[in-house]
């Protein structure tokens, strides 16, 4: 779960990283009212999920409270790569000397959280990964010890951080490891963690992921999803215990595990199609399930046929073949339907759904190349 | 010999009295696998399948001597069902639960390692050597045995290779499921190695899938330590960028991790890369 810069910059401070005065407004009138609290120039920040709102046009000075509600007009109900802006944080504007990336992620390959530090902050930071990996110093962070001060001493030292704000730097590195570990993130960072000309070190722009398998034990962090921002489809899936990501192609699919979903996908690009999404029913499949899918797959006008990909193994094929038979009742679809169902029961599977208006298929190449074939209209 | 698991593994399953432990239990024990003891805290003294139960995995231990355990319990009480495990000396380790906070994982990892308790998973479907035994929730019937090692990050996908291998006569010396997480116990890396020095092993099977970099790693280890002729699979070329797809680990963040990626790095070392499931067989039978 992805949260808003504003909600990470939050958590950042309860562990004593200083950010900028500011607060969230829904309207223009709010924004200008914050920015008359605050006594200062204003940067106006749209709060979507996605990056690149400076180059989209969404982050806006503003020199004084008048100011800061006609730029907020111009950002609330901005698009930004498909999402509406519906809020923007007004934080005081800072007068930068330097900006500095600082964040922490989980390193797959470790198996390890580590933390890393560059020079280069406030651009995004994979590009500097790509470009000129040696501006990047990490640490690599044993789970039972923590950041160590050292540890941040060399993150320090590493990217030439300059002796007077050492102190400074090492609580700040503790308290984002400590916010990253407290939150069970993902990810955490400070990008850019500035230096003002006054010469004190800063959070300006925050991000965080959490990891939502943690959420059962963070309910306050569960509460900040903001589902305005989420696909109605996606979110409604999840409630079935269903995972579905939405895509722009035309074959519908629905399959038994996240694997063998992907893999079905990729088949019908194979054969000259697209696949409409990924849905995975995961193991077992009542008909209540199978509905939800059907009925959230066809939701999406591009699909023009949908294919069913079941490998029966603890899940078995005659129990799904009743789940898809009960949803058809229930949802009645207008686009042709190919089934291919493998592994235990499968006869049984295949005898109940032989009644149904079908196309069946053997092997997982076949199913794929039919629903392509029945999607673009050259198969009756 | 195989890998991992054999007819002389004596398994302990956590978790035995819950609905997913004795349904699997029974279809372990079914497939010929030596279940020995169980364990579910608080249920000391019952019977599951004729699989006597204990309160801990010590007193498990101590009663039965087995030397493998299988994970069946929630999400938030399997990492402690890890510790005790490895902490009673058990030596291998199979966590089928999906759902573990990442960062529990990374601590189970790190105490696991350190205690030389080998780890397989989580959220995987365990290890199988066909005919021998069957440590995991894969339908057992679809497997023979023979000389193609299979290595997974996936579940159901397994069995659609597997059952491809199965169909053209290609049997299986032993199938893993590494997990789909993105902080897993041991990775392709550490199986290779395993089938590598197995003599009933010919050939490997690596099915993969966007998130990640440990394909690439695998290809960099076929290249630098593998004699026995690797095939690959990789899923998810049509997944974007962004989204989590299904699996916890699946996913492609900051450009890395695609599948491109991934075949690309196999391709360059030689190790021929299928572009469908049921390719696979035919890609074995070319190396001969």
């Amino acid at each position: 779960m992805r949260l808003h810069e504003y909600q990470s910059k939050r958590i950042f401070a309860e562990y004593g990283v200083p950010i900028p005065q500011g607060d969230v407004a829904r309207s223009a009138e709010e924004a200008r009212q914050i920015a008359d609290r605050l006594g200062k120039p204003v940067v106006i920040k749209a709060q979507v999920l996605v990056g690149g709102r400076g180059k989209a046009g969404g982050i806006l000075l503003a020199r004084d409270p008048a100011e800061a509600e006609v730029m907020a007009e111009r950002i609330l109900g901005m698009e930004i790569k498909g999402l509406t802006v519906g809020k923007v944080l007004v934080d005081e504007a800072a007068d930068i000397v330097q900006e500095i990336y600082l964040g922490v992620v989980i390193d797959r390959a470790a198996g390890r959280p580590v933390m890393m530090a560059s020079s280069e902050g406030g651009v995004d930071i994979e590009e500097v990964a790509r470009l000129t990996p040696e501006r990047i110093v990490k640490v690599t962070v044993d789970p039972f010890l923590g950041l160590r001060e050292y540890q941040a001493r060399e993150l320090a030292f590493g990217i030439g951080l300059s002796r007077a704000y050492l102190r400074d730097f090492v609580r700040i590195a503790r308290g984002l490891y400590a916010a990253f570990l407290g939150s069970d993130a993902t990810l955490a960072e400070i990008n850019p963690l500035v230096i003002t000309a006054a010469g004190e070190l800063l959070a300006l722009d925050g991000k965080m992921i959490i990891d939502d398998n943690a959420l059962f034990r963070h309910p306050d962090l569960a509460e900040l999803r903001d589902l305005a921002e989420e696909d109605p489809y996606e979110q409604e899936a999840r409630l079935f215990g269903l995972s579905y990501v939405r895509l722009d192609g035309e074959i519908g699919c629905m399959v038994n595990g996240a694997g063998l979903a992907m893999a079905t996908m990729d088949l019908t690009k194979l054969y000259g199609g697209a696949p409409a999404n990924f849905l995975d029913i995961g193991g077992g499949a009542k008909a209540e399930k199978v509905a939800a899918a059907l009925r959230i797959i066809l939701s999406d006008e591009n699909v023009k046929a949908v294919l069913f990909n079941i490998f029966g193994g603890i899940t078995r094929c005659d129990e799904v073949a009743r789940g898809i038979l009960a949803a058809l009742e229930e949802v009645k679809p207008q686009v042709p339907m190919v089934a291919r169902l493998v592994g235990t029961n499968e006869e049984e599977g295949r005898a109940l759904l032989a009644g149904a208006d079908m196309v069946t298929a053997e092997t997982l190449a076949e199913a794929a190349q039919k629903a392509v074939a029945l999607a673009q209209g050259r198969m009756a | 010999m195989s890998i991992l698991v054999d007819k002389d593994t004596r398994l302990l399953v956590q978790g035995i009295t819950g609905r997913e432990g004795q349904f699997h239990t029974r279809q372990m024990l079914e497939y010929g696998t030596q279940v020995v003891a169980g364990v579910t805290p608080g249920k000391g003294g019952e019977w599951v399948a004729g699989v006597p139960v204990f309160d801990t995995v010590r007193e498990a231990v101590a009663a039965t001597g087995p030397n493998t355990a299988i994970i069946y319990v929630p999400a938030r009480f399997a990492p402690d069902a890890m510790y005790e495990a490895a902490d009673a000396g058990i030596e291998l380790v199979v966590c089928i639960t999906e759902g573990i906070p990442v960062l529990d994982m990374v601590r189970v990892k790190a105490y696991l390692q350190a205690k030389g308790t080998r780890l397989i998973g989580p959220n995987c479907p365990g290890v199988i050597t066909p005919g021998e035994a069957k440590v995991g929730i894969m339908p057992g019937h679809i497997h023979i045995p023979g000389p193609v090692g299979v290595v997974s990050r996936s579940g159901t996908l397994t069995y659609e290779v597997v059952h491809a291998l199965t169909m053209a006569g290609l049997g299986q010396s032993t199938a893993v499921g590494i997990g789909g997480d993105p902080v897993i116990g041991s990775t392709f890396v550490d199986i290779l190695a395993l089938f590598e020095d197995d003599p009933l092993t010919d050939y490997v099977v690596l099915i993969g899938e966007i998130g990640g970099t440990d394909e690439e790693r695998a290809a960099e280890f076929i290249a630098a330590e593998m004699s026995k002729p690797v095939v690959a699979f990789i899923a998810g070329r049509t997944a974007p960028p962004g989204k989590r797809m299904g699996h916890a680990g699946a996913i492609i963040e900051g450009g890395t991790g695609t599948a491109a990626e991934k075949i690309a790095a196999f391709e360059k070392v030689g190790v021929r890369v299928a572009s469908r499931p049921d390719e696979i067989p035919e890609l074995i039978r070319e190396l001969g």
